[in-house]
């Protein structure tokens, strides 16, 4: 008959006798549809951030001067215009019969029009086609020719000529100004080779989330982004814990004033306000001329962060090294690497794994915490929560640049809880702890 | 009793000098000084501006000078804001950001509270379920980012109703306090009604509160007198390390909604590396944070003798 120590349960004859088997304790399932998941949710994450720049191949700091803040678009031709300023139309094409558009693009609208006899000076109006009246009173001109430069998109307008004097209106078309960009700004941006250019057009790619204050593809800056926010959330950590662990591990198996000392120094490093300091430590270690401001991070992360997994696993350590298998090997002759190594660590690895799995959400949430307030990484180098940084500077006019970065830190950090949840459920299964 | 809270004292003491330590020697490893400008400098004045900071004088003897400083309460001189005591900025911008925090601290233990409490009680029902999905979700969503959301629903509101009913941003007035505080205090509301909902799962099933309700002993006084006040231990020890994400989180909710508190002076302090203003502050808060979590440690002490036990034997 085998006698529990653990519970003073009533013993009921003719029952079966292992009380450990009268209530089986359920399997927490590791394949419940939320955990699985997750898991596919952190496999998205990590390709998106490997092969996805392999696959959109943009630049994530090439800058889109024509397309600041657009939202989704899909690629298109512009043609490269020269820009030499001031415009008439030529002598031979004098005297149109009524309205005449002479060239229509984004960069500029050229309107010409018959001298009307008995006026002086002639006032145009742009307005957006789809709404009624004569819009933005544009400019004034005595000629009979007009050149509109003024912020130009590629929707269909309405341009309308009135007599300045009176008011009256005399002519009106629709225009659809087609893309266009000056050749200087073509060459400036890198799209045409500034000499022996011979380029009419150029390609713009499609931006599938749109782009960013500074007309930057948002999606490849998210990938670029991701790559250093995931960097940082699975590398500080591995640091940190397996640091907090040796040190910990040596605390516990060393014993008596060591353990002492060490803890106290251990206390100490906990009670350092952690947000400060990591501010702190970040200045410290600073950054030098292009540097991108990882490494202080992680470094800041390190020194401030390993003292939890310390803690744990001196705990471990220290309840392990009394428990009857690990004595029983010692008094058989046992050497401590052996014990170490095939009694202690299978023991404290699930630990280990469940603090790393619940240190990366962790992680990843200060590094966006710092970049935000501009102590994280620093430019060109991005991350989601420097996007964030960057995009709640247009809350107001473009909630979408603040939300899909912020997604995906909400969305990482909830799948690596999830699975952190999962993974304690399961081991803690092993040890016969039942939570609620 | 006194024993306990001496020892509490003593190490909460040690705590503040390492805090102060720690600060100076990383102030001290940054790369370059803080009288490095654009600007250059003849060597007089330099001369003389080191010797206004004392910057001329050996590392340990600065340190010397810092902390006896220090424990007469004199953080020194702003470097970016000349002729302004550091003292004077904690003293002026300190009491806002407490002002949010207090607000947010109490935000977050009584929506807490309640909504652990009423996910316990509604267990795998409904109110259960909505309580966990919101904790999840405040849980895995930045502040920041609440926070800007909070600051567009304030601002599609005062466009719907045509007139300003909450102002976005700003601070002095009591409506200024309710949104920044509910945003700054949401994540650890969350993380308490969790603690909350396990605690008052125990305290459902345990034995005194089943003889209670054999007892006849029933509503609201079951709820306050058996329920609650054995349920809230836990939230109560997690109230030290909950002030103190709050009054660290309280930097970003400053930044966003253009609140004049302490912890928005800080972030542009590290900004412009204003070193005594760095230095001043982390300390001042480092050394508040610690002597809450004391506070709490001895009030904690005082609820529920057996800690006191516990911990004296340790």
């Amino acid at each position: 008959m085998a006698i529990s120590v653990f519970r003073f349960a009533p013993k009921t004859w003719g029952a079966a006798d292992d009380v450990e088997a009268v209530a089986p304790i359920p399997l927490p399932s590791m394949a419940s549809p939320t955990v699985i998941l997750s898991a596919l949710m952190v496999v998205f994450l990590l390709l998106f951030v490997s092969i996805g720049p392999l696959v959109w191949r943009q630049s994530p700091s090439q800058q889109w001067l024509s397309q600041i803040s657009d939202g989704a678009s899909s690629a298109y031709s512009v043609r490269i215009v020269s820009d030499n300023g001031s415009w008439r139309p030529s002598a031979k094409s004098d005297a149109p019969l009524g309205l005449k558009v002479h060239a229509a693009n984004t960069e500029y609208v050229r309107l010409h029009w018959p001298t009307l006899a008995g006026i002086e000076r002639y006032r145009i109006y742009r307005a957006d086609a789809n709404k009624p009246g004569l819009g933005l009173a544009i400019g004034e001109t005595a000629d009979n020719y007009y050149q509109d430069r003024l912020q130009l998109s590629r929707e269909l307008y309405r341009y309308s000529i009135a007599d300045a004097e009176t008011g009256l209106l005399l002519l009106s078309k629709e225009v659809r100004p087609e893309a266009a960009m000056s050749e200087f700004e073509a060459q400036l941006q890198g799209l045409i080779p500034v000499t022996n250019n011979k380029t009419r057009w150029v390609d713009i790619p499609a931006h599938p989330l749109g782009t960013d204050a500074l007309g930057r593809d948002i999606l490849a800056r998210l990938m670029a982004g991701g790559r250093t926010s995931l960097f940082v959330g699975v590398v500080a950590p591995l640091l940190y814990i397996s640091f907090g662990c040796i040190f910990g591990a040596i605390a516990g198996l060393m014993g008596g004033w060591v353990d002492q000392l060490a803890m106290r120094f251990v206390d100490f490093v906990v009670a350092l306000p952690f947000l400060l300091f990591m501010i702190l430590f970040r200045v410290a270690f600073g950054i030098g001329p292009g540097e991108n401001g990882i490494m202080p991070l992680i470094v800041a992360m390190l020194m401030l962060s390993w003292p939890g997994s310390a803690r744990l696993i001196r705990g471990q350590v220290l309840a392990l090294r009394s428990q009857p298998f690990v004595e029983a090997s010692r008094i058989a002759g046992v050497g401590t690497h052996r014990i170490i190594l095939r009694h202690m660590l299978p023991n404290v690895l699930p630990m280990i794994l469940v603090a790393f799995s619940f240190a990366i959400p962790q992680a990843i949430f200060t590094e966006a915490f710092l970049s935000f307030i501009g102590m994280g990484v620093s430019p060109p180098t991005t991350s989601w929560g420097a996007l964030c940084n960057d995009g709640i500077k247009t809350l107001l006019s473009h909630p979408r640049q603040l939300l899909l970065p912020a997604l995906f830190i909400s969305l990482s950090v909830l799948a690596f809880n999830i699975l952190g949840d999962a993974l304690r459920d399961a081991t803690d299964r092993r040890s016969g702890v039942v939570r609620a | 009793m006194l024993n306990f809270i001496a020892r509490r004292l003593l190490s909460g003491l040690i705590t503040i000098w390492f805090i102060a330590t720690a600060t100076f020697f990383a102030m001290h490893a940054v790369p370059g000084d803080p009288l490095t400008q654009e600007k250059a400098m003849s060597p007089a004045v330099r001369m003389q501006l080191e010797a206004r900071y004392g910057l001329d004088k050996p590392l340990f003897e600065q340190y010397r000078l810092f902390m006896s400083n220090m424990i007469h309460g004199d953080f020194g001189i702003s470097f970016t804001q000349e002729n302004r005591h550091v003292n004077d900025i904690i003293r002026e911008h300190f009491p806002i950001s407490a002002t949010l925090g207090i607000a947010a601290v109490l935000i977050a233990l009584v929506g807490g509270v309640a909504a652990g409490s009423v996910a316990a009680y509604c267990r795998n029902r409904w109110p259960d379920r909505l309580v966990m999905i919101a904790v999840i979700a405040s849980i895995s969503v930045p502040g920041f980012v609440i926070a800007g959301l909070a600051q567009l629903v304030i601002v599609a509101m005062n466009n719907a109703a045509d007139k300003t009913l909450l102002p976005v941003a700003g601070w002095g007035s009591v409506n200024q306090i309710w949104v920044p505080a509910l945003v700054l205090g949401l994540g650890t509301m969350a993380y308490l009604s969790r603690i909350m909902r396990a605690s008052m799962l125990e305290v459902l099933s345990a034995d005194y509160n089943i003889a209670a309700k054999a007892k006849g002993v029933h509503g609201w006084r079951l709820f306050w007198h058996h329920q609650l006040r054995n349920a809230v231990l836990p939230v109560v020890t997690e109230l030290g390390p909950t002030i103190a994400a709050i009054t660290t989180g309280g930097f970003v909710v400053e930044l966003i909604f253009a609140i004049p508190g302490l912890g928005r002076y800080f972030v542009q302090a590290v900004q412009q590396l204003d070193y005594t203003v760095i230095m001043g502050t982390t300390v001042f808060y480092g050394a508040f944070l610690v002597l809450v979590v004391v506070l709490v440690d001895i009030s904690y002490g005082l609820i529920d003798p057996r800690i006191r036990l516990h911990r004296g034997r340790s």
